[in-house]
């Protein structure tokens, strides 16, 4: 490939990426710079919430470290909640295994920046015929740590509160998720399997909020599903070993024979 | 701060370590060079389906149901977001309104 060629796939590729982050850019620039201006009002510099956005990069561990600042010196401790507050990161790899098999060098910083939001957009996009899947992934990565660090440094340096009424504004990430929900839900190539896993996902969550409350339901919660998933294997995972693999059982799942035929 | 600026790094970096070990982990005890279990690639076949429904879950999970506005501002933004995705299909539409129907009702009905 020459190296015209080559340019030509990076830019096609930010193209097909570009569109799905801008509703993330709205909600890490102003959720960053929420998280910035925290920071700034507890009396530290802009340089903190810069440097624990690109290092750290997952927002909700952000907002839990301020705490730790603040408290006394555990380092055990604050290594366990950072365990236990990302634990759902475990299944965003294992969702991933495939898909980022063979990326080379991109792979390592794929598996870097893979917040909420990256995950659900690598995870549920299909990505358009002739796009490279690679540099697809990376745009999406790349671009969303670059809000959520923009906006976490902004908000720093600005250390105060912003001038309009924002209130409601962090709903657009909500509004993601549900998006990408809906568009999993109603995609061709989804079929019973997939909206049996998503309504155990949303079963399994809504069942361990309510038994847990809402600061203890995530890591019951992936047990939960994991337990439900082990259980249904016989009626929703169609390709045992031995399986001669016939159509009817592979039919449901598009983006998985897309995956293999590249 | 009632750390040092040392302590701070450290923590800092501790919390590092212990997201990227929950990011990495996956990929370091199934590498790419050998074939994973079946059911690990069952689990890679289901997960993405029920960790978006989690993520819904989760990022709603502050919702006060049972006092304040009792979650109806979120039922409202959400019908709203369910209805204009069956209409057009377009993703940036369909975020935006429903932001914009929730943004306007927690400023200016709840």
């Amino acid at each position: 490939m020459t190296r015209e060629e080559r340019r030509g796939m990076r830019l096609e590729a930010l193209k097909a990426a570009f569109p799905l982050t801008v509703p993330i850019a709205l909600g890490f620039l102003f959720l960053g710079c929420s998280y910035g201006m925290l920071m700034g009002t507890k009396g530290f510099s802009f340089v903190w919430p810069m440097c624990m956005s690109a290092f750290i990069f997952a927002g909700s561990m952000e907002f839990v470290t301020v705490n730790l600042l603040l408290s006394a010196f555990n380092p055990v401790a604050a290594f366990l909640l950072a365990l236990m507050v990302n634990a759902r990161h475990l299944f965003y790899g294992l969702s991933m295994l495939g898909r980022f098999r063979g990326l080379g060098w991109k792979r390592l910083y794929l598996i870097f920046g893979m917040c909420d939001e990256t995950f659900a957009i690598n995870s549920a996009t299909r990505i358009p015929e002739g796009v490279d899947r690679g540099w697809f992934y990376l745009w999406v990565t790349v671009l969303n740590q670059a809000y959520w660090v923009t906006g976490a440094t902004l908000g720093g340096v600005i250390g105060s509160n912003l001038p309009f009424d924002t209130d409601g504004l962090e709903f657009v990430l909500t509004a993601l998720f549900l998006v990408i929900f809906l568009d999993q839900w109603l995609g061709a190539g989804t079929g019973r399997r997939g909206r049996v896993s998503a309504v155990v996902g949303v079963l399994a969550s809504l069942a361990c909020l309510v038994a847990f409350g809402p600061d203890d339901f995530m890591i019951p919660s992936l047990i939960a599903m994991i337990v439900l998933f082990v259980l249904l294997r016989p009626r929703l995972d169609d390709l045992h070993e031995g399986d001669t693999g016939d159509a009817a059982a592979t039919a449901g799942d598009g983006d998985e024979e897309k995956e293999t035929t590249r | 701060m009632t750390m040092t600026m040392i302590q701070g790094v450290i923590t800092v970096a501790v919390v590092a370590a212990g997201t990227m070990l929950t990011r990495f982990l996956p990929f370091l005890v199934f590498p790419e060079s050998k074939q994973p279990p079946r059911i690990i690639e069952y689990f890679g076949k289901v997960l993405p389906y029920a960790m978006t429904g989690l993520l819904v879950v989760y990022s709603l999970r502050n919702t006060p149901i049972l006092t304040g506005s009792h979650g109806v501002p979120e039922l409202i933004a959400c019908l709203a977001i369910v209805a204009l995705h069956l209409w057009r299909r377009s993703m940036l539409l369909s975020i935006a309104g429903g932001t914009i129907v929730y943004m306007l009702l927690v400023q200016l009905v709840f």
